[in-house]
């Protein structure tokens, strides 16, 4: 049996999904957003919910990510997208509302929009993608910057003294009344990509049932501004980032 | 027993030659080519078409979604 003779609609295990357009992204080569953007598609496409969809675009690497995804999409000012989330799901209860948020935008310059969201248990999706660095501007220090990983802004490594310590502000949130999943993933293996899936499907079904909020991490990599390849910064992720922010649900009630 | 045979199609030209779908892959079947796409990134290719088992692992982990896999039992 040759390959052509495979090649048919019936046989199809995976593909791009339908609400990812043919949009070339802007991401770097390896980028995790990427993967992250797939799984919303899939996520949404899954359920049903692509026309009752709002995503809150953030200041930082995805600020484009309402060219790519075919759903309905708003930009925020920078680290205000859980204040505009709020407004929306308040006017639209019956909309789904997400935010997609880097740690430059989420726990440096939004922490109080972010804490206060939290706080208030506004049932919104808050996708958190935390790489260490701030990618866009070119891989300057970041709040969640590990202790001795070194960036343009601290070229001999994060100095406790100089710099105090990285932030693990899903730890933070976690503590919070008003948040009801809080949990930490990677798509680093496909093994890793399945149980993320599961695991945003929840936070969505969880802001469509008013639980409260949904704080979904993804621990991921910064091939351009960790400076090395694709492969090798996701094992400097396993062996750097997994320590300081390990994988697993914080709370999940 | 039924042996089960998967074939891989790759957007070559969305493709950006980040290489993670060759460490994805458990029965090393892909590889990047030495021809590189009209953006100048070295695409992802299979070099061993036989072997793919249609496990999808090289779709999970592509972060531009290039890839498509097809599976058959025989």
């Amino acid at each position: 049996m040759n390959t052509l003779e495979i090649i048919k609609p019936e046989n199809l295990v995976y593909g791009k999904p339908r609400l990812m357009n043919d949009n070339p992204m802007h991401y770097c080569p390896g980028c995790s957003h990427g993967v992250i953007h797939k799984l919303i598609a899939e996520v949404i496409e899954e359920m049903g919910m692509e026309e009752q969809t709002i995503g809150i675009a953030p200041v930082g690497c995805a600020v484009f990510a309402y060219n790519y995804l075919d759903i309905d999409w708003q930009e925020a000012a920078h680290g205000r997208a859980p204040a505009l989330a709020t407004a929306v799901k308040r006017l639209n209860p019956d909309k789904m509302v997400f935010t997609y948020q880097g740690d430059g935008d989420l726990a440096a310059i939004g922490t109080a929009e972010t804490i206060h969201a939290c706080n208030r248990g506004e049932n919104i999706v808050i996708v958190f993608v935390n790489n260490a660095i701030y990618g866009m501007t070119g891989g300057q220090m970041a709040p969640t910057t590990l202790l001795g990983m070194s960036t343009a802004t601290c070229p001999h490594g994060r100095n406790v003294e100089l710099n105090g310590y990285p932030l693990k502000i899903s730890d933070l949130l976690a503590q919070l009344d008003g948040t009801c999943l809080v949990t930490r993933q990677a798509v680093h293996t496909a093994a890793a990509v399945k149980k993320a899936k599961k695991m945003l499907r929840k936070a969505f079904e969880n802001s469509m049932s008013h639980k409260g909020t949904s704080i979904v991490e993804f621990v991921s990599t910064c091939a351009s501004g960790w400076k090395m390849s694709p492969d090798q910064s996701n094992k400097w992720m396993v062996e750097n980032m997994f320590p300081k922010y390990p994988l697993g649900d914080l709370k999940d009630i | 027993m039924a042996k089960i045979k998967g074939t891989v199609v790759v957007d070559t030209e969305r493709c950006k030659g980040c290489d993670l779908c060759v460490v994805a892959c458990p029965t090393d079947v892909l590889e990047l080519a030495k021809e590189v796409n009209s953006k100048g990134y070295n695409y992802a290719r299979m070099k061993n078409p036989d072997e793919c088992i249609g496990c999808a692992n090289c779709g999970y982990v592509c972060p531009d979604g290039c890839i498509t896999i097809y599976k058959v039992k025989i």
